[in-house]
């Protein structure tokens, strides 16, 4: 069993992408471990796996073998609906795209995810969470009318409004200038800061530094970790 | 995600694409609406048609001439002048037809009457004493004309009220039918226009005067009274023996007449009504059903178009039956809308149609309950496999859908 401190324990998944001779091992054997608290960057070129990890982390896709264990659950059996569930209260998302809904103004699209868990106070849970990335003078535009940093924020607002045990940031500052790119960079170790673990998978070595740990994948396969 | 919360999240999707939510929408509205007039409108004229009928009595027969066999070639009802004043004889006699009323034989044509104000042609029926009863008639004012007459080929005439006020003429006047001069002897009493053509507009003379003066010797038809509406089978049975006695046939199929009752006739036109009104209805019911594909497809495009959106819902934690939930109910208000929105036009097609073109329309709550219910259900079924797709999307490959 793995160790409480630990908030993921992946142990020797492999996940498999096809059936018969078109079969393609995304991970093979692989096996990682994060402690609660921690900041850990993924990095690897495109094609070495890093997606595949980031759906596996992010309970969006299930191992075809092997164990995962998050905050001591195993997830990697869960069903569709489980898994909603697990993501819903436990994982909080950013994406390179911001994935914000237009027609929603901020705070909507912060409430989003409570309103898959029933929860009352959403607009001031939001309001709160908007608080914390800096938006609180921007609660009622819509993704159209912020910038790209802003429309950041508000999904990492989005990440957080459900004090998830995990945030994960899929190449948070892919579309993003140098200038955006340091201001969300900055909210995220602010986040870490304050005792969240948080996993950026990026390919921009310039990220990674904000982690205290790297690990690096290539062909589906954990090739080293350095400690920051 | 609780359920208000889902309808809020489907009306804002809805609204924000209107003009293709009210595309949708008029495809249910139109077959509801269609569905609730059709079956209104034939309602409508199967009450009227029943009215009509009722209206003639239920306790009448008919008999036609006709359904000869001459040389071995059989002709329809109608096609030869068969029956006879003997027939008439002997139908009144009591001892062989206790259960026959009334008796009256007809012969009518078209006739130019003129009065000395006005000339106007009307139908001219040649009948007897019996005609006011097998016609369930009253006379309004003056008197109908009696055996007396008949026997004696008075000059009397009986006209109806659009007669009379068309002629300017009035109990006691003389009017001219085919040059031959008639006193006007009575007017009867109106009954307005609710039977096949102005039942007012007519006139009736004996039978004797029509047949030596005017149409010659044939008698077209006979029409009977039974004693009540109760003994209309034995009234029909003896008619049928009688008849067969008088012309001298022994097999019943060689029948050279036809008799027909007043329930023949009302559950005929009674059947024809609701052929029609279920065809009419059929055709409203494809409507609907074209509409409901409508909707399906609309929440197709829908869920293509928003599979990103999907993909993010799912990776917040949206579980299947979330988003199941979510695009059924978004279906199930476009056509629960349709549907109101088709019962409003319905009823204002039935308030509009009876005073626009004179068309009776009769709505009744059944038929629109049905239409709603119909298009509500339709526009589940339909949501179904859209929403299904919603439902089963993988949330990475919706994700990267953009």
């Amino acid at each position: 069993m793995p160790a409480s401190e630990e908030l993921i324990h992946l142990d020797s998944i492999t996940k498999v992408y096809g059936a018969g001779d078109g079969a393609v091992a995304a991970l093979q054997e692989f096996s990682l471990t994060v402690a609660s608290g921690e900041s850990l960057a993924v990095m690897g070129p495109s094609g070495s796996g890093k997606s595949t990890l980031m759906n596996i982390l992010g309970c969006l896709d299930t191992p075809t073998s092997g164990r995962y264990w998050f905050a001591g659950q195993d997830v990697s059996r869960l069903n569709e609906t489980e898994l909603a569930h697990v993501r819903n209260r436990r994982i909080g998302f950013v994406f390179q795209q911001f994935q914000l809904l237009p027609k929603l103004s901020a705070w909507r699209n912060v409430e989003l995810p409570l309103l898959y868990r029933n929860v009352r106070d959403r607009r001031s849970l939001a309001l709160q969470a908007l608080d914390q990335v800096g938006l609180s003078n921007r609660v009622d535009h819509r993704p159209s009318q912020l910038s790209g940093g802003q429309q950041q924020r508000v999904a990492i607002a989005r990440a957080l409004v459900t004090n998830p045990d995990l945030i994960l940031a899929d190449e948070p500052t892919g579309n993003l200038d140098t200038a955006s790119s340091r201001d969300v960079l900055a909210v995220i170790r602010e986040l870490n800061e304050q005792g969240r673990t948080i996993i950026i998978i990026t390919h921009d070595p310039e990220v990674a530094p904000v982690a205290q740990r790297t690990v690096h994948v290539r062909d589906g396969r954990l090739v080293e970790q350095v400690a920051a | 995600m609780s359920l208000l919360k889902t309808i809020e999240t489907g009306l804002r999707s809805l609204l924000g694409h209107r003009l293709r939510s009210v595309l949708t929408t008029l495809g249910i509205l139109f077959g509801v609406a269609a569905v609730i007039a059709t079956v209104g409108i034939g309602q409508a004229s199967s009450d009227s048609v029943t009215a009509r009928i009722t209206s003639l009595g239920t306790n009448l027969l008919t008999i036609s001439a006709g359904s000869t066999v001459s040389a071995g070639v059989f002709g329809g009802a109608g096609s030869a002048n068969t029956l006879t004043m003997a027939d008439v004889r002997g139908l009144q006699d009591k001892v062989s037809a206790p259960d026959i009323g009334a008796v009256a034989p007809v012969t009518q044509g078209r006739a130019s009457i003129v009065s000395s104000s006005a000339n106007w042609s009307t139908t001219v029926s040649g009948s007897t004493d019996g005609w006011l009863v097998t016609n369930t008639r009253t006379i309004g004012s003056g008197t109908f004309f009696n055996a007396n007459d008949v026997a004696t080929r008075a000059q009397v005439i009986v006209i109806g009220t659009t007669t009379a006020s068309n002629l300017g003429a009035g109990v006691g006047d003389i009017v001219l039918v085919k040059q031959i001069p008639f006193q006007v002897v009575g007017v009867l009493a109106p009954v307005g226009s609710q039977g096949f053509g102005n039942q007012d507009d007519l006139a009736v003379i004996p039978i004797t005067t029509a047949q030596d003066e005017l149409f010659g010797g044939g008698v077209q038809r006979i029409l009977l009274s039974a004693t009540s509406a109760g003994t209309i089978g034995s009234a029909y049975l003896e008619a049928n023996q009688i008849l067969l006695q008088t012309h001298h046939l022994s097999d019943p199929s060689q029948a050279d007449f036809t008799i027909t009752t007043q329930t023949q006739v009302l559950s005929t036109a009674q059947a024809v009504t609701q052929t029609l009104t279920i065809l009419l209805a059929s055709v409203a019911a494809i409507s609907l059903l074209v509409g409901g594909i409508g909707v399906m497809n609309i929440m197709l495009v829908s869920v293509t178009e928003r599979t990103s959106e999907i993909g993010l819902r799912k990776a917040l934690g949206a579980t299947p039956v979330d988003l199941f939930r979510q695009f059924v109910i978004e279906a199930g208000m476009l056509t629960a809308l349709g549907g109101l929105l088709g019962v409003a036009t319905g009823l204002a097609v039935g308030y509009i149609v009876p005073r626009a073109a004179n068309i009776a329309v009769t709505i009744t709550a059944l038929p629109v309950l049905v239409a709603v219910g119909v298009a509500v259900v339709v526009g589940l079924i339909f949501g179904v496999y859209p929403a299904l797709r919603a439902a089963r999307l993988a949330p990475i490959e919706a994700l990267r859908a953009q």
